[in-house]
């Protein structure tokens, strides 16, 4: 049945506190979940209080004074630093997003960081993506033909047609979408999630692949797709501003024209 | 221990092929609902407030015999594909799951079924 149970290490305990340098004068909270996995204890709360005057403007710049100042244990992803690798992205007061682009000013008060919802976690802000990124290859995200490709050219491609794929090849595979999906938090293991659908639905309205058909087939489940009941999480958390529920919502409406259209 | 690939276990069975047409009655049904539900108000408030005779005068007019038949098939066909969904999200063990979903359907098959007799009975009957 349905568990009611939380599972082990789910409860957050009070960590250490490290205090801010004396004469700093501008000084913000920051709540920061920690998690050994060699520990053999529960995940604690760290609060470190930084100098903001000297700390970078972003939350991933605050993490850095963190691992690099206070506290060196302190383990997390990161890459880019400007939102493109979709490494560091985590849960920052309550809401997925990416440490790289969020101010710390967008925030008045405590800054309490998480890693992502739901997910198994390795070390701190660190979750395991096997499986996302599994399921991101279940759908063969490359385009697939049965003619061969011109001798001499690329694979055109109109104007209109590549207009098609805005808004869905910008996707960076952070999984902050997936991760706010309490679908994919009650049924992860066969619900493909937000970020894997709208990238399903990138190949099947670009214009050169020539596997529409096996994709549509692929997708039409009751779990791998139709799962999503437009709750619209993963809108309203996408760090790049994209549309999943949009694209989840196009791919229903292929199925039913291929069906009944 | 669990020795599969990510990739074996993000496949699994596989897809089921199905899951348009239940996603689509389940709107369909809820479109159609709206008018009929007018209906069905109509007939509580009778029940409610008027005289047996007038509302078995009212229901026994075709056209509110008719919205009435379609309301009852409409909302019990609803609530099964409904509440299906709600059981795939929330239970996890595969025989409980099959359980419940059955059970649910052959409860609002029969819930259907005794709505179905007793508008006719009382069409007929009176």
């Amino acid at each position: 049945m349905a568990e009611f149970t939380l599972p082990k290490n789910s409860l957050v305990t009070e960590g250490k506190t490290f205090k801010a340098p004396a004469g700093a004068t501008n000084i913000r909270r920051f709540e920061v979940y920690r998690w050994d996995p060699d520990s053999g204890k529960n995940p604690r709360l760290d609060i470190y209080e930084l100098d903001m005057d000297s700390c970078g403007p972003m939350v991933l710049d605050a993490l850095f004074k963190i691992k690099n100042e206070i506290d060196s244990t302190l383990t997390f992803r990161r890459s880019c630093r400007e939102g493109v690798c979709g490494s560091c992205a985590m849960t920052i007061n309550g809401r997925n997003t990416l440490a790289c682009t969020k101010a710390i000013n967008d925030y008045t008060d405590t800054v309490r960081i998480y890693p992502l919802p739901h997910m198994q976690v390795i070390k701190d802000l660190v979750p395991d993506l096997s499986h996302f990124f599994a399921q991101y290859a279940s759908i063969k995200p490359w385009i697939e033909t049965l003619t061969p490709p011109p001798a001499d050219s690329e694979r055109l491609q109109s104007r209109e047609d590549r207009a098609k794929l805005d808004g869905l090849y910008d996707c960076i595979m952070c999984a902050c979408c997936s991760t706010s999906c309490p679908s994919y938090w009650w049924n992860s293991e066969r619900y493909l999630g937000p970020a894997v659908l709208l990238q399903a639905y990138r190949w099947l309205v670009d214009s050169r692949d020539e596997n529409t058909g096996a994709r549509l087939d692929e997708l039409e489940d009751p779990f791998k797709l139709y799962r999503c009941h437009t709750i619209m999480n993963c809108t309203d958390t996408c760090p790049k501003g994209l549309n999943p529920a949009k694209a989840i919502a196009e791919t229903k409406k292929l199925l039913l024209q291929r069906q009944q259209g | 221990m669990d020795y599969r690939s990510p990739i074996g276990k993000a496949l699994g069975l596989g897809s089921a092929k199905a899951g348009t047409s239940h996603w689509w009655m389940q709107r369909i049904t809820a479109v159609a609902l709206i008018p009929l539900s007018f209906w069905v108000i109509k007939f509580f408030a009778l029940t409610l407030n008027a005289p047996y005779q007038q509302t078995i005068a009212w229901l026994i007019s075709p056209v509110n015999t008719l919205a009435i038949v379609a309301w009852v098939l409409a909302v019990f066909y609803h609530s099964a594909l409904g509440l299906q969904v709600v059981i795939e999200d929330y239970v996890a063990a595969e025989g409980a799951k099959i359980i419940s979903i059955w059970a649910v359907n052959l409860v609002f098959l029969f819930l259907a079924l005794a709505a179905l007799i007793a508008v006719f009975r009382i069409i007929l009957i009176g």
